[in-house]
């Protein structure tokens, strides 16, 4: 499988790990060879960041050991980690840069930061150090350039980086390509390849089912704090991969329900503002479901925005049933008949720090409240049934958000909007982040809210789920529909053919 | 069992310690626990818990509003020279001062949620201009009945009695400060608790841009808090004009300081971590228990500016060892 003769072996055996008396590992064996990309895949709640962060010093374990080599390490800290050649890059990239300074210096941050040495700094050694390591994984970088002014690509990339700089043997990647564009992700694939041939070992986590298998070599799935298997990735697919991640077959991976297509609702005319939208004509259904596909970038969140009023158009109409909408707030859109459900779920969605009951009765509030005073009864019968319809799972209306998992809080900030009577749902990369479970209960709602006669708009970059799910697919590219597919016309090669080329030949 | 226990005083030790306060002072002292004393304490934090009743409504909404003692300064000499210069009568005397306190409240909305300058760096210029307004009105001169004026006349007016009745006056043995304190506690709890509004300005704290892309108008909802912070404190100013019965300058400098410390304190009753009216009702009565034990005991008053920072930090340290234990 690649892996060197003389390359490290990373093995933990029978970890164990519990939270508040709940367990949430449970002997996990797993073993990461040098030279290897290995992915871990599970469901969100398996266990998988718990695991890696037991590997990367952050938490400690109950039970179990680690070893390298045959020699046990103790890893109570990310310092002994990291001492030991493990290092991670956790998907909040930002926390871990100092946005102010260069490049050079973030990625020699660690050796600048350290007590050692002489006290002074040769800035020269510094960047030339800096330059190369970005000429090893070659990335074309100024050291000179401020972190603050990087995308959020070339940050993950000045983060690996800087821990090849520290000599890492095992390094963990927690869902790094789920912020990227594609051209973006190929280029990490690329170093990826470029650490396995330095005989790195590289534990790669994502969602993305498809990338795991153009890149692993081998792939362990977990479920409920337990190792399934581990496999070449060549003896499996993803079929088995989703089976296993389940625990049942995957029947129907994305459920179509039947639904009446009835009179335009949303209409748009060249809508436009600044360079992400430059003109979007567009029409939704009642009971219709219209994917916008595009590259990361190609204007769709920026769409999803105006047509919300969280931001002002320049130009363009719209208008919903034959009305013209009022969007100069997202308060008028909604009284216009719009509902949103934003990209950034935990910034924009919900409020993590309320309890599930008052996220969902946010936009309902006036209808449940006589006299300015919120009616409790009103309010716990909404949560109550919203809960069951959407088969939220939680311990109880009064649970804070930020302890619900991805797909949980996902079924809260569309739930929130279930009760209002929005004619046009907008979803915005909804299923970004959420594990494979609950996004078929996502598109199971989506199909209940077309039956309703909602129209929805559904703006993604994940072809497959515009494919599975939409009745027909726009294109977008460069802030412009570029291209228009009815339910069943559509490839990923075509739609990935108009959305980085944008033009037809 | 050991979580159960930390559990249990995170939520009530706050509480505990203000039990444990007023049980170690009766002890000491005879005079401490009896009715008039404590009617005493809790007329002494009133005017404290309405200007803390405003901060914790900007806290709120996420936002800061250090403008609070200014604008009780110029509400009580406002009052007074209302009464002493103009001999108005008690209902402009009670609703003018109201008023320019919603103007300030106005103000600072206007600097924070249009021209977006933060909350701090604006109230704290609008403190310095209220301030400034408020010396420059009375020429650097407290307020008091018949007071000589610059042309060399005295002021025609003195202070009402009806309206040094609001604070010094009785009703059925309670100081009607007391009442009036209570009645605005209920009232603040449960506006935050039962009303719309008051849940939309606590998710327009929590998180503004999920509020508003939940269809809340933030903007006005943050408006409103910053109003309502300066009326308060504008009420505040009038209990202290009446309370003393005179207009004095700079009266609310002091009042900004407790006050926020009463809300901190807050923070931490029943382990709220956030701001909420009957910790902060509860902050003001543990900060006044301390003040008035330690004067019978003869503690000298300078030293109690350092028994108060302590009892912060206390109060701080038991709420964010909390909050940071429940987000690891």
């Amino acid at each position: 499988m690649g892996a060197k003769e003389n390359a490290s072996v990373l093995r933990m055996r029978g970890i164990a790990k519990a939270f508040a008396g709940v367990p949430a590992l449970n002997g996990v064996d797993f073993t990461l060879r040098g030279g290897q990309i290995h992915a871990l895949l599970g469901a969100n709640g398996a266990g998988k960041s718990t695991l890696m962060k037991i590997l990367s010093g952050a938490y400690p374990s109950d039970e179990g050991a680690v070893e390298i080599d045959g020699k046990p390490v103790a890893l109570r800290s990310p310092a002994e980690a990291k001492r030991a050649g493990i290092h991670c890059v956790y998907q909040e990239v930002d926390t871990s840069l100092v946005p102010h300074l260069t490049v050079g210096e973030n990625i020699m941050l660690d050796k600048l930061a350290s007590s050692s040495g002489s006290g002074w700094v040769r800035w020269g050694t510094v960047h030339g150090e800096a330059a190369g390591v970005l000429e090893r994984i070659g990335l074309a970088l100024s050291t000179r350039k401020l972190v603050r002014d990087l995308t959020l690509a070339e940050k993950q990339l000045v983060l690996i980086a800087r821990l090849l700089s520290m000599n890492a043997k095992f390094v963990i990647l927690d869902e790094p390509t789920a912020p990227l564009s594609l051209e973006e992700a190929e280029t990490l694939f690329r170093i990826m390849e470029g650490l396995k041939r330095d005989g790195i070992g590289v534990v790669f986590i994502s969602h993305r089912l498809p990338e795991v298998f153009r890149i692993a070599d081998e792939i362990t799935v977990m479920r409920d704090g337990q190792r399934v298997w581990t496999k070449p990735s060549e003896e499996t697919d993803t079929h088995g991969v989703v089976r296993a991640m389940l625990g049942r077959s995957f029947e129907e991976e994305y459920p179509k329900l039947q639904a009446d297509i009835g009179e335009v609702v949303l209409s748009v005319r060249d809508l436009a503002a600044g360079t992400r939208v430059r003109g979007v004509d567009l029409d939704v259904r009642a009971g219709e479901v219209v994917a916008v596909v595009g590259l990361v970038g190609a204007g769709k969140t920026e769409l999803s925005r105006l047509l919300f009023g969280a931001d002002r158009a320049e130009r363009g109409t719209v208008t919903v049933d034959g009305k013209p909408a009022d969007l100069r707030s997202p308060a008028a859109a909604i009284g216009s008949g719009f509902a949103l459900v934003p990209e950034e779920r935990r910034k924009e969605g919900i409020l993590v720090r309320e309890s599930v009951l008052h996220n969902l009765s946010l936009p309902i509030l006036k209808s449940i409240s006589r006299l300015g005073f919120v009616s409790g009864s009103a309010e716990r019968r909404h949560g109550i049934g919203t809960v069951a319809g959407l088969g939220i799972k939680t311990p109880g209306l009064g649970q804070l958000t930020a302890y619900l998992s991805g797909g949980n809080q996902q079924k809260v900030a569309i739930g929130k909007w279930t009760a209002t009577d929005a004619k046009v749902f907008l979803f915005d990369e909804p299923t970004k982040g959420v594990d494979v479970g609950a996004k078929s209960d996502i598109f199971r709602i989506i199909g209940e809210l077309a039956r309703q006669g909602k129209a929805v708009l559904y703006l993604t970059c994940e072809f497959a789920e515009a494919i599975g799910l939409a009745d027909r697919i726009l294109v977008m590219c460069d802030g412009v529909i570029v291209k228009q597919f009815g339910r069943g016309e559509a490839t990923q090669e075509n739609l990935l053919y108009y959305a980085s080329a944008g033009r037809e030949e | 069992m050991k979580n159960r226990l930390l559990h249990f005083t995170f939520r009530y030790g706050t509480l505990i310690f203000i039990g444990l306060v007023i049980l170690f002072f009766s002890l000491s002292r005879e005079a401490f626990f009896t009715f008039d004393n404590m009617m005493d304490i809790l007329r002494a934090i009133s005017i404290v818990t309405f200007v803390a009743i405003g901060v914790t409504i900007s806290l709120t909404v996420d936002g800061f509003d250090l403008s609070v003692g200014a604008s009780m300064s110029l509400s009580t000499v406002l009052t007074a020279t209302l009464m002493v210069w103009y001999e108005m009568p008690l209902a402009v005397v009670l609703i003018v001062p109201l008023l320019v306190g919603a103007a300030v409240g106005l103000l600072n909305a206007f600097l924070i949620v249009k021209i977006r300058i933060p909350d701090l760096l604006a109230t704290l210029a609008v403190m310095y201009i209220v301030n400034g307004i408020h010396k420059t009105y009375t020429k650097g001169y407290s307020i008091y009945n018949n007071m000589p004026l610059q042309d060399g006349t005295t002021a025609p007016g003195v202070m009402l009695k009806p309206f040094l009745w609001i604070g010094q006056g009785k009703l059925l043995g309670v100081p009607f400060p007391v009442i009036l304190m209570v009645i605005a506690v209920a009232g603040a709890h449960v506006f935050f608790k039962y009303t719309r509004w008051g849940r939309q300005m606590i998710m327009t704290g929590g998180n503004e841009e999920a509020a508003r892309l939940s269809g809340l108008r933030v903007k006005k909802v943050r408006t409103l808090a910053y109003v309502a912070s300066a009326v308060f404190a504008s009420i505040g100013g009038i209990l202290f004009a009446a309370r003393i019965g005179s207009g004095q300058i700079d009266a609310g400098a002091p009042m900004l300081m407790d006050s926020v410390a009463a809300v901190f304190v807050g923070y931490s009753v029943f382990a709220a971590g956030r701001p909420n009216i009957i910790g902060t009702f509860f902050g003001a009565v543990l900060m006044g228990v301390m003040v008035n034990g330690l004067t019978m005991m003869n503690v000298d008053y300078y030293k109690n500016d350092i028994i108060k920072g302590i009892v912060l930090v206390l109060a701080l340290a038991v709420t964010f060892i909390h909050l940071n234990r429940k987000r690891a």
